[in-house]
């Protein structure tokens, strides 16, 4: 299995030239890294090529690297039936890059991109209809990104006397509890609180 | 007469209504009873999962896969775990695959049942529901005997199966196999011949292969259009490659080819259900569960009792859980509706960074406008009864 996806790679690497930046074989799979511009006719050659026919498609979804200068990764993933393989594609991108959209080849991806564009924040040009798609309407923000609050910001309740919904800033009765379970023995990089003495020597 | 300016109406189908399968809002176009355009809107039940799987640990992630796909809930826990797995390098014990396998078709029969009878319901018919809803209630008992809850199981586990199953409980299944074998025929007399339900079903919401494939179809939506595709075949994952059982593909992918598909998958899965009943009661009676390493899975209360190092184990595992190493992998399985996939990105500590779900159900409700359009409203209900859409997956 693995074999295959080398020769795989080394076939991409071949045909698409300088837009494929890396190709890894991990756990199995597949994952090649494209830049942003090239990200459709990528899609289309691995769609239409007759080594390839990675006509299914299965997915996008966001990632999100806050501490990269391009924080997001847009992970897309295709399958081969004729191949009987999978394929990972990558392309990094920032709040304010537009990656294109792959709608013209594969027409399922306008809902997918809508999420990732909900979610994350991500924006693609050209995808027809580029609304939000899972959160409420008139929702603020994108709640998948690492900076986003798992709280959230708002809560709805009904209000009897109102007679409607409305929607009132998060109150919690005990904080967010996030245990830290990096175990002190194994090199955490920051000072455990009532240790910082122990540090200072 | 004077000319009157014609105007198309949009209607709101849903949020709330019987034909609409859980909280889906449709908004209709509609030129006289053809429907024009379809828009639907979704999220109503989105909770969030993907966020707050991150800050769970492994462990504590995996009860969201039940709240997902709520028909069918140990088919999301088997991708999870299969990717899980995959990424900490363990393996399951023989038992445990059989187990496994036993428990994933159980819920695929859960699923079409509902989803046969509520596409006829949709449709007219009020008897398969009730006839189909007696077999549904056995096999959520079974559920409820394997696992100790009725629907949200969290039976399976990274490396195995929560706990072992009585034999008492696999012969009941053994022998709950052939009064379902005949209610199925029930069905199949009372709808597939059914002129009422043929007319409403019959070229209904046709879509060709190559559209489906464009439309991120799988699973029954992709073999109904005659794509000879299951991933229990073509990638077998557990120990299906030793099953023996046949994929029924449609040839028109109407919403009638649809239904066929389903009523023949449901005696297919029964047929593996009786395979691994007979392994599991013969030569695999006896054996691991899950995996024996110690960490992974947790030890029984029995073991901490004696073992230092069990109790120790039980503490960490219950507590920190597990470190999985630093990597990406997407893992599949094919679960009721068609392939559900989850993609777990981690950093190497004990909570996934980024965890995607692919579930089928999305894919296949945004293809509501391309079938609709041109069909009749009533058409409406009909090709969303087939598409068997479930929210919890959709809106996840």
């Amino acid at each position: 299995m693995s074999e295959a996806l080398h020769d795989l790679a080394g076939y991409l690497k071949d045909k698409l030239g300088g837009a494929v930046e890396t190709a890894d074989v991990r756990f199995g799979e597949l994952t090649i890294t494209v830049p942003a511009s090239e990200i459709v006719d990528v899609i289309a050659f691995l769609k239409r090529d007759s080594q390839c026919q990675f006509y299914s498609f299965l997915d996008i979804s966001g990632v999100d690297y806050p501490a990269r200068p391009l924080r997001f990764d847009v992970v897309y993933h295709l399958l081969s039936p004729r191949q009987n393989q999978r394929i990972r594609v990558k392309v990094q991108a920032d709040e304010d890059m537009l990656v294109p959209s792959i709608w013209e080849v594969f027409p399922a991806a306008i809902w997918y991109e809508r999420e990732a564009y909900d979610l994350f924040g991500i924006l693609f040009s050209g995808n027809p209809d580029l609304r939000r798609i899972l959160t409420d309407y008139g929702f603020e923000g994108h709640p998948l990104r690492k900076d986003f609050p798992v709280t959230g910001f708002v809560e709805v309740r009904y209000d009897d006397a109102m007679k409607r919904v409305i929607y009132e800033p998060v109150e919690l009765k005990q904080e967010f509890r996030n245990f830290d379970f990096l175990s002190p023995w194994e090199g955490t990089d920051y000072v455990l609180p009532g240790d910082e003495k122990a540090k200072v020597n | 007469m004077a000319e009157t300016a014609v105007r198309n109406f949009n209607i709101n189908f849903g949020p709330q209504h019987p034909a609409a399968h859980g909280v889906l809002r449709l908004v209709l176009e509609l030129d006289g009873e053809v429907v024009d355009r379809v828009d639907p809107h979704i999220g109503l039940l989105h909770r969030g999962t993907e966020k707050l799987i991150e800050t769970k640990t492994y462990l504590q992630g995996l009860p969201y896969l039940d709240r997902l796909d709520y028909c069918a809930p140990m088919s999301q826990e088997h991708a999870y775990c299969l990717a899980v797995e995959r990424l900490l390098g363990v393996e399951v014990p023989r038992r445990g695959q059989l187990i496994r396998v036993l428990c994933a078709e159980l819920s695929r029969i859960m699923s079409h049942l509902l989803n046969v009878t509520t596409q006829a319901m949709d449709v007219g018919a009020l008897t398969p529901p009730l006839w189909g809803f007696v077999e549904r209630e056995k096999t959520m008992v079974f559920y409820e005997r394997i696992s100790g809850s009725r629907m949200h199981a969290a039976y399976f586990r990274p490396g195995g199966v929560h706990q072992d199953i009585p034999d008492q409980v696999i012969e009941d299944i053994g022998n709950w196999i052939d009064g379902f074998l005949k209610t199925v025929q029930d069905l199949d007399d009372l709808l597939t011949e059914n002129r009422i339900f043929k007319q409403r079903n019959v070229d209904i919401g046709v879509i060709s292969l190559e559209d489906a494939w464009n439309m991120g179809f799988s699973g029954v939506m992709i073999r109904g259009s005659g794509a000879p595709w299951d991933l229990r075949k073509s990638q077998p994952y557990e120990c299906y490659a030793e099953m023996d059982f046949d994929i029924p593909i449609g040839k028109n992918g109407d919403c009638y080819d649809r239904y066929v598909l389903r009523m023949e998958e449901m005696r297919q899965s029964a047929k593996i259900m009786r395979q691994c009943v007979d392994k599991l009661l013969g030569p695999d009676r006896i054996g691991p569960v899950s995996n024996t390493d110690g960490k992974v899975v947790p030890p029984k209360r029995a073991a901490m009792k004696r073992s230092m190092e069990a109790l120790i184990h039980h503490f960490k595992l219950y507590t920190e859980g597990y470190k999985v190493p630093a990597g990406e992998v997407y893992a599949a399985v094919e679960a009721p509706k068609g392939e559900f996939g989850v993609y777990i990105v981690s950093d190497g500590t004990n909570k996934p960074y980024r965890c995607k779900f692919r579930s089928p159900g999305f894919a296949h409700l945004q293809a509501m406008d391309f079938m609709c359009r041109g069909h009749l409203l009533a058409d409406v209900s009909a090709v969303l009864g087939s598409l068997d859409i479930v929210f919890g997956e959709v809106d996840r």
